[in-house]
């Protein structure tokens, strides 16, 4: 399954200065892993030692914050657009 | 541009201690997307910065520029700051306060009128600097206010992104300015969401994205002014209405580099959070003795301007909050309005939703014991009434249009007062 996952600049250095890749998976964490595979160093960056996604990253499944989902079980689908934010400040 | 700030030297990662050059745009840590903080030379500024040096300055916020993160003059928001510290006896009494009440004043900051002007000030000095033509922001109101006036005045393009059911005040207030309002089918943290893409593709200055690092520090000045105006002496407690929560941690922040700089002799501020009850994530983290913020989905509140639903320095506020020994409330949008009202009533300052929160959760702390009467305490009130007033509808009576005859008046007088046995002799008060 293809998915678009749009990669914010602090995380371009690892692919090739692309603001968007396709990715692999049923889940988002098997997302992640094949990111990890084409892109190595990024599967660090997304999420700590113990696997979990990093405090300060946020990831949205068609606009919506996969938190209120699944998390790293959210379920993804062919056409899918996955994007990787950092928090902001409010406002 | 690079090499010419005197008193702050790289930014660095929050949680990683990475540093990073002066002359990217750079608002994450690359490696753990976790907050950049500017790094001050304290030594160099210690070696300058005086009580002295600072009272022989005009009052606005940019006396304590060396605290701030610019390398030039000061080019946007030269006049922001430095609003009123008012003693607040009357609501004091009303709230059963027996030390001191202090309110923070920011309903009257220039130039529109929240204590955004700080934070904007800093940020589009520092985005002239880089050279941006540009400027943007994702905001509840208050924030696209003062970016677009703040961008008008020295002639900078402008896109504010909001939430599409602001009140009308605050998206009119945006667009007389000349900005371009985009208003987004979506909460706050939607509207976050697409700012932060827009900022990568579009290369705007995004006041609180891609220049986070240095609007942030803004927000010290409202800390400055209090240690100042109060005698050079911190509060006991400060009680802070939190949005994204990063004005409460940065408070916090100026009062320790002031005592870092020996410019106050004692740090002991107790910090409280104050956030509606439709929409506090990070009070129900202080509650729940955790520094792990859930996320609202769906904020449900008329305090539109602290409606944000998964804040950015969520974790930090709550950990500063917990480990200064103070606590944290979300009263109700009733509790909020009575809050507006009693403020005004007590000390004729009209602030907006947020200020009532505050009013409101300063209440209950006081009520549980929380926050000692004892004590002084500041309250920040930090944007005006007039731009939230909806919340007020159906709250007053208005007099009917009367014929312009004493007689008539004397008619209402005692519609109004229900007697026509007690109207004062000449020369005594007659309405109490």
């Amino acid at each position: 399954m293809a998915i678009t996952v749009l990669i914010p600049t602090p995380l371009r250095s690892l692919t090739s200065e692309q603001d968007s890749v396709e990715a692999t998976g049923a889940t988002i964490g098997e997302i992640f892993e094949d990111l990890e595979n084409k892109h190595p160093g990024i599967g660090e960056r997304l999420c700590d030692e113990s696997g979990e996604i990093r405090r300060f990253v946020n990831v949205y499944l068609n606009q919506e914050d996969i938190r209120f989902i699944d998390g790293k079980n959210t379920a993804v689908a062919d056409g899918d657009e996955v994007s990787i934010v950092p928090a902001i400040a409010g406002g | 541009m690079s090499g010419k700030a005197k008193y702050f030297t790289a930014l660095r990662g929050r949680e990683s201690g990475r540093e990073y050059p002066l002359d990217e745009v750079r608002y994450v840590c690359e490696f753990d997307f976790g907050p950049l903080e500017v790094k001050y030379d304290y030594d160099a500024i210690k070696a300058v910065l005086t009580r002295e040096l600072i009272q022989s300055r005009p009052p606005n916020m940019w006396r304590y520029k060396e605290l701030l993160p610019i390398e030039g003059p000061v080019t946007v928001g030269e006049q922001t700051g430095f609003t009123p510290l008012t003693k607040a006896d009357r609501l004091a009494e009303r709230l059963g306060v027996t030390g001191e009440l202090w309110i923070k004043n920011d309903t009257v900051n220039y130039p529109t009128l929240s204590f955004k002007d700080r934070v904007v000030s800093v940020a589009l000095t520092r985005s002239l600097e880089f050279g941006y033509d540009t400027v943007a922001c994702a905001s509840t109101g208050n924030l696209a206010n003062s970016v677009a006036a703040n961008a008008a005045s020295v002639g900078l393009k402008c896109y504010v992104f909001i939430p599409q059911d602001l009140e009308p005040s605050k998206i009119l207030g945006s667009q007389v300015f000349g900005a371009h309002v985009v208003p987004i089918d979506g909460p706050y943290d939607k509207v976050n969401r697409l700012s932060s893409e827009i900022a990568d593709k579009y290369k705007w200055a995004f006041a609180n994205v891609n220049l986070r690092p240095y609007y942030a520090e803004g927000s010290k000045t409202m800390g400055f002014e209090i240690a100042e105006q109060l005698g050079w002496r911190v509060p006991d407690n400060v009680v802070v209405p939190m949005a994204g929560g990063s004005l409460i941690g940065k408070i916090e922040k100026a009062f320790n580099e002031f005592k870092k700089l020996g410019l106050i002799d004692d740090r002991h501020t107790k910090i409280y959070g104050a956030q509606a009850e439709g929409c506090g994530p990070i009070v129900e983290a202080v509650k729940n003795g955790t520094d792990l913020i859930r996320p609202v989905e769906t904020p449900n509140t008329i305090v539109k301007s602290l409606a944000i639903g998964n804040p950015a320095d969520g974790y930090y506020a709550a950990r500063g909050i917990q480990d200064s020994g103070g606590y944290a409330e979300n009263p109700t949008d009733p509790e909020t309005v009575a809050g507006i009202q009693m403020l005004a009533e007590c000390e004729g300052v009209f602030a907006e939703t947020a200020g009532g929160v505050t009013v409101a959760a300063t209440k209950r702390l006081l009520e549980s014991g929380k926050l000692d009467p004892a004590e002084c305490t500041v309250l920040c009130i930090t944007g005006n009434g007039l731009k939230t007033k909806e919340c007020l509808e159906g709250q007053f009576t208005t007099h009917h249009a009367i014929a312009p005859s004493l007689k008539a008046f004397d008619v209402l007088y005692d519609e109004i007062h229900g007697t026509s046995q007690d109207k004062g002799k000449v020369g005594e008060p007659a309405l109490t």
